[in-house]
């Protein structure tokens, strides 16, 4: 019997066979359950961003929360204003960074959040009421110690103040880098301010050991990280980024001046 | 003891993937930061395992031996794809904290190990049982790790806060260790021990025993 599974006919016909029907269920599964997978994705997404704004969504239809408070626009970096995508429904930052159109290649000078690729268009997020935007939430992203941290962070509408910064994927070293998910450290966003009086150079950033509330400075500081100072850094690096001129600056000056 | 009965139980304690043939250590390692994780992993290998071990069984006497390996490799590898994409349906939340270790089951020597050895040589029922033990072998494992990791790293059961911790106004003051891969090789080592001095059996002779002196008097 061996001898007979062993000719070249039988091994070509046994692998085939075994191959087609693999892929063909491997394909199903990956089909049929790709709208699910996309629906996860997007909630997650959509959950992470009222999360950031603060919106209270417990036992509520995220879906239906986010559409009624929540406005989607698209931002060109370099100029500030607002923008069009080709296709919006299927437009991804993450993608667009890499693509030589879409995209551009960071110098190591100003890469501060060490991501290398940039897309020129990002998206941003408004809490809107009657045409004034109460808040803005930004995606930031940028490289901690093992990963890149992808996350939001909201800002009031004085385009200043934070409400609230979250990351949603991350894979920092748990109990120490992965502190970046404690409610407790997020607790101390909320109220800090980004920028120092009239000017559009980020402030913001962590400190070594706990802030001094009596201090000057202490509206632009956050208690770092224990036991987590490159995680720390990565953060204080990637909001600097994403805050200065290479990222949101521009725009948030032109909302500020009146309009982008 | 019926030899069903038999196949199904052997793997929790007797014979054990993790504790006697140390199998699939590395996986074991990664994902006992908390019992979430660990119960979902130990059913993601056990549905492989088990079914990988079916259908190699099914098709064995087709199998051309040359390259069994690799049609092992092909049905395992499926079926593990399928299992992702489930979760990444299903367990949206518990696939995102599992990532890449998912998707490295197939690599897990408790599958591999399995159809080779029992699965070549046996009707695909008894194939089957074979493959839910030897899963839940590693799950009672993961399940044990897991357990202590994020009872004494995080203060919690299934998320649900047990020890209060200091950081949020408790009293108990969690063990970073705990969190950390290498714990996992402490607890692993602790339940080999145990498992160990109640079956004596499993005790290896020792490999190389130290000689006596034999210039005792010459310092």
């Amino acid at each position: 019997m061996s001898a007979n599974n062993d000719s070249i006919g039988k091994t070509i016909t046994v692998t085939v066979l075994l191959c087609v029907v693999c892929s063909v269920i491997v394909s199903a599964a990956a089909v049929l359950l790709k709208p699910q997978q996309i629906a996860n994705k997007n909630l997650d997404r959509q959950t992470n961003i009222l999360a950031a704004a603060g919106v209270d969504y417990q036992g509520k239809s995220i879906p239906e929360l986010f559409e009624s408070t929540i406005t989607k626009k698209y931002v060109d970096l370099a100029t500030g204003k607002y923008t069009e995508v080709a296709d919006p429904a299927r437009y991804d930052a993450k993608k667009a960074a890499k693509d030589s159109e879409l995209g551009i290649k960071l110098d190591k000078a100003k890469d501060l959040a060490s991501i290398k690729y940039q897309a020129k268009v990002m998206p941003v997020y408004l809490v809107e009421d009657n045409g004034q935007i109460e808040k803005v939430i930004l995606p930031i992203h940028g490289y901690g110690l093992w990963s890149t941290l992808y996350g939001f962070i909201a800002l009031e509408g004085d385009l200043n103040t934070v409400v609230g910064l979250g990351f949603y994927s991350h894979a920092e070293t748990p109990g120490l880098g992965g502190e970046v998910d404690n409610p407790n450290w997020k607790a101390l966003w909320p109220g800090k301010k980004v920028y120092p009086e009239g000017s559009m150079e980020p402030a913001l950033g962590l400190i070594k050991g706990s802030v001094d509330s009596s201090s000057a400075k202490a509206k632009h500081q956050i208690d770092g990280l224990s036991g987590a100072t490159l995680t720390s850094n990565g953060v204080t690096n990637l909001v600097h980024f994403w805050m200065g001129s290479n990222g949101y600056a521009p725009f948030l000056a032109n909302l500020k001046a009146g309009g982008a | 003891m019926s030899a069903t009965k038999d196949v199904l139980v052997t793997p929790l304690f007797k014979n054990n993937p993790i504790g006697l043939q140390i199998l699939g250590v590395c996986s074991a390692l990664a994902v006992t930061s908390n019992l979430n994780t660990a119960l979902v992993m130990t059913l993601a290998v056990t549905v492989v395992t088990a079914f990988s071990n079916m259908f190699v069984s099914l098709i064995r006497n087709q199998m051309p031996s040359s390259v069994r390996i690799i049609c092992q490799m092909t049905i395992i590898a499926s079926l593990v794809i399928v299992v992702d994409q489930i979760l990444k349906a299903y367990a949206y939340d518990v696939s995102k904290q599992l990532s890449v270790f998912v998707g490295l089951i197939i690599t897990n020597c408790i599958v591999m190990g399995r159809a080779e050895a029992f699965a070549m040589k046996n009707p695909p029922g008894i194939s089957f049982l074979d493959g839910l033990g030897n899963g839940l072998g590693y799950g009672v494992v993961l399940i044990f790790v897991g357990f202590l990791r994020e009872l004494f790293g995080a203060g919690k059961l299934f998320g649900i806060e047990v020890l209060p911790l200091v950081n949020d106004g408790g009293w108990y003051l969690a063990n970073g260790l705990m969190l950390l891969p290498p714990s996992a090789f402490f607890i692993i080592g602790i339940f080999i021990w145990i498992v160990r001095s109640f079956d004596k059996q499993q005790v290896e002779a020792p490999e190389f025993e130290l000689a006596k002196n034999s210039k005792k008097e010459a310092v």
